[in-house]
């Protein structure tokens, strides 16, 4: 075991190093650079034995990534918001043509205007792709997340991507520490590369033609599958995870003071840990509160939802999303998961986005109403704050026309 | 290389879906010839992911990686990246031809971000576009490779425009190789596969890609209109290395006068998509664009060729 105190973004390199990666492909995007940086300081100085693809975009990223990945390589790439939904159209396509691969997002707000703080619009924009999603809430989530992360993408039940997500600054650019394992610690953990296929001049194979209505379906409910696979392999990982290193972040979900809670936070990614806070103070205050973190946001954790909400009093979702014209992404997804299981009454705060502060104290406020019954609407802003810039411009909005 | 001595192993398989005449699969099968078993292929969005057959059939005997349509570049860049790396580790001995397969769709418009990245980085693969000068796979849509004048579905009194050359792009990029090709001379083509296949670096070739749909002729003719563009001086092949260009086939002997420069209008003739400039027997002041446009082209190439052989006249006298 070696310790790192360091960034979030540097500490991703090594475990990426760890991981005997053989293919990096990336584009910069600030909140993201440090990751890419350090991957290629790594590979100059020879510490680590990869080729290095500087594109010129991140949809050529993604596609170098493909590319690299289906020759039969460890691949791995890392970007954020904009870059992220650049790549959108292979994401689509990674996922589709059934290739193991990793990369890190650094969850970033997207613009008009622009903002380089954290927020999760970009990932939860990215949802639907097929990629398996993780967030992480630490430094030393993240470096034993990007280590997992190869291990459920290559397993012969998943073989899909991986984005393992992190929030900008608040974990990228901040200082903590972070316990890397030995490289034969990883070597037991993750085997050398396994993919479904490769392009093999021994047994040429067509991948990714035309496919008529005859045959779509069959190949979308393949990648459901594998979805529904991926949670006990998730799961798996993480266990095998504890046994080599002692260490364990959860499975599909972190639950946090969950035993005998009557009302309970539901949050993804930094903004779990306030809720930590929120959760302890809560309870000094004598309320039974407790606190489900969602790890794995796809394949979505529905059982442990049923199994951890189901009961309870009351529940609020934070999203550091939203899904316009409808609610905060997880707390349509925590409904879902309840719908026909389970009486729970639920509510959803919209707060954070674009790296707004998430004061414990807010989270509390919002916890406090519900437990009172004083709670009226399904979906709040509370960390909203008018002033008259705001004002003006939507006054401005309004005699526009 | 003459044409008998051709590989006889045919790589571009029977039952592809391909239009009868079409010059995607007269090409892919010239390459696969030149380039033998040993290839990975990357076919970008275009005639190519339809012709080559859907699944579970393939008509490619070699492996292939479909691929989005604006990933050209990006998509070679990744396969090499990682051959080079199996390479070094040992797993793979051999190494392989990397193949990129883009229409000019994909390589004029909406790739050429991708290719220009991959080009600069000098990334080891083979770029070849083929090039049937519109968006031949939804219905011929106009590209940035349509020619002057041209009829398509979405310039139908022709467009107004010249073509740019992505050949020349890429000669601007200080590439080890570039070529351009025609179907109607296919040692010429074979050759240029195999030099490019010799080099280390990114290599880009571009084929002529006449197509009877699209260019409105009869699919027995996608040999004769491709020869005409050679002859007419509207396609020159040449091959582009170590920062000098040679012509070569039928365009040098053009250039040399060992044969005729043939006048435009047999070229434009031959296919539909030009006849608006044909109307009630007379020519449209078009066609003299064009002849005007040619023959500076060859009046610059012929002093050029005179002037080369007179400078090593004289650096042999003197």
């Amino acid at each position: 075991m070696s310790r790192m105190v360091d960034i979030a973004n540097h500490i991703v390199a090594h475990a990426v190093k760890l991981a005997r990666v053989g293919v990096v492909s990336a584009y910069p995007i600030t909140p993201q650079t440090q990751v890419i940086e350090e991957i290629s300081r790594l590979i100059e100085s020879g510490e680590m034995d990869c080729e290095y693809i500087p594109v010129e975009s991140e949809h050529s990223a993604m596609a170098a990534l493909i590319g690299a990945a289906a020759v039969g390589v460890r691949a791995f790439s890392a970007t954020s918001a904009h870059g992220l939904a650049y790549m959108h159209e292979l994401l689509h396509w990674a996922a589709g043509v059934r290739l193991p691969m990793v990369m890190a997002n650094v969850n970033r707000a997207m613009g008009p205007g622009w903002n380089i703080w954290c927020d999760h619009q970009d990932t939860v924009s990215q949802r639907d792709t097929g990629w398996i999603q993780l967030y992480c809430a630490s430094h030393q989530e993240i470096a034993d997340t990007v280590i997992q992360a190869f291990r459920i993408s290559e397993d012969p039940r998943v073989i899909l991507p991986v984005m393992v997500n992190y929030d900008a600054f608040v974990l990228s650019h901040s200082y903590m520490q972070a316990d890397l394992p030995e490289q034969e610690e990883v070597d037991r953990f993750l085997p050398p590369f396994r993919s479904a296929w490769r392009l093999d001049v021994e047994n040429p194979l067509t991948h990714g033609s035309v496919i008529y209505p005859g045959d779509y379906e069959e190949v979308r409910l393949s990648m459901q599958q594998a979805h529904d696979a991926a949670r006990s392999v998730i799961a798996e990982a993480a266990e095998e995870y504890r046994g080599l290193t002692g260490r364990h972040h959860g499975a599909l979900v972190e639950a946090y003071h969950i035993e005998g809670a009557e009302f309970a936070l539901v949050a993804m990614g930094s903004l779990a840990s306030e809720c930590r806070v929120a959760v302890d103070a809560l309870r000094e205050e004598g309320l039974a509160a407790g606190l489900v973190r969602v790890r794995s946001y796809r394949p979505f954790p529905r059982e442990e939802m049923v199994e951890l909400l189901g009961g309870l009093k009351g529940v609020l979702v934070i999203d550091r999303d939203i899904s316009f014209g409808m609610e905060g992404a997880l707390y349509s997804d925590c409904k879902a998961a309840l719908y026909g299981r389970a009486e729970v009454p639920i509510f959803n705060a919209v707060a954070g986005l674009g790296g707004r502060d998430v004061p414990y104290t807010t989270i509390m406020d919002e916890m406090r109403s519900i437990v009172r019954g004083e709670r009226r609407e399904a979906v709040s802003w509370p960390t909203v704050c008018l002033n008259d810039h705001h004002l003006a411009s939507r006054e401005g909005m309004s005699r526009c026309g | 290389m003459r044409l008998k001595d051709f590989p006889e192993e045919e790589l571009f398989l029977k039952g592809s879906a391909a239009c009868a005449g079409c010059p995607g699969s007269m090409a892919l099968r010239v390459a696969f010839k030149a380039l033998g078993r040993n290839t990975l292929l990357v076919v970008i969005a275009s005639c190519t992911s339809v012709l080559q057959s859907p699944f579970p059939y393939s008509a490619l005997g070699v492996p292939v990686l479909n691929m989005a349509f604006a990933t050209g570049g990006a998509t070679g860049s990744g396969v090499a990246a990682a051959v080079e790396h199996l390479l070094k580790k040992g797993i793979l001995r051999e190494r392989p031809n990397v193949l990129v397969w883009a229409g000019d769709g994909g390589t004029y418009d909406i790739g050429i971000q991708a290719l220009s990245g991959a080009a600069e980085r000098g990334e080891d693969f083979i770029y070849v576009c083929y090039n049937n000068e519109a968006y031949s796979n939804t219905g011929t849509q106009r590209s940035g490779a349509t020619p002057y004048a041209a009829w398509t579905s979405n310039t139908i009194s022709g467009k107004r425009e010249w073509r740019k050359d992505v050949a020349q792009i890429m000669v601007a990029h200080d590439l080890p190789y570039v070529a351009t090709a025609s179907l109607a001379y296919p040692t010429d083509f074979f050759n240029k596969m195999r030099k490019a296949a010799s080099i280390r670096g990114t290599k880009y070739i571009e084929m002529l890609a006449p197509c009877p749909p699209g260019w409105k002729f009869p699919s027995d003719s996608t040999v004769r209109v491709s020869r005409l563009a050679v002859q007419t001086g509207v396609w020159l092949l040449y091959e582009h290395e170590n920062g000098r260009t040679a012509y070569t086939a039928g365009t040098k002997r053009i250039i040399e006068g060992q044969s005729e420069l043939l006048p435009v209008s047999e070229y434009l003739k031959a296919q539909g998509r030009f006849r608006h400039l044909f109307r009630g027997g007379e020519e449209d002041e078009r066609v003299r664009d064009y002849q005007k446009r040619i023959d500076e082209v060859f009046d610059n190439l012929r002093f050029a060729s005179r002037l080369r052989e007179r400078l090593m006249d004289l650096e042999i006298r003197g």
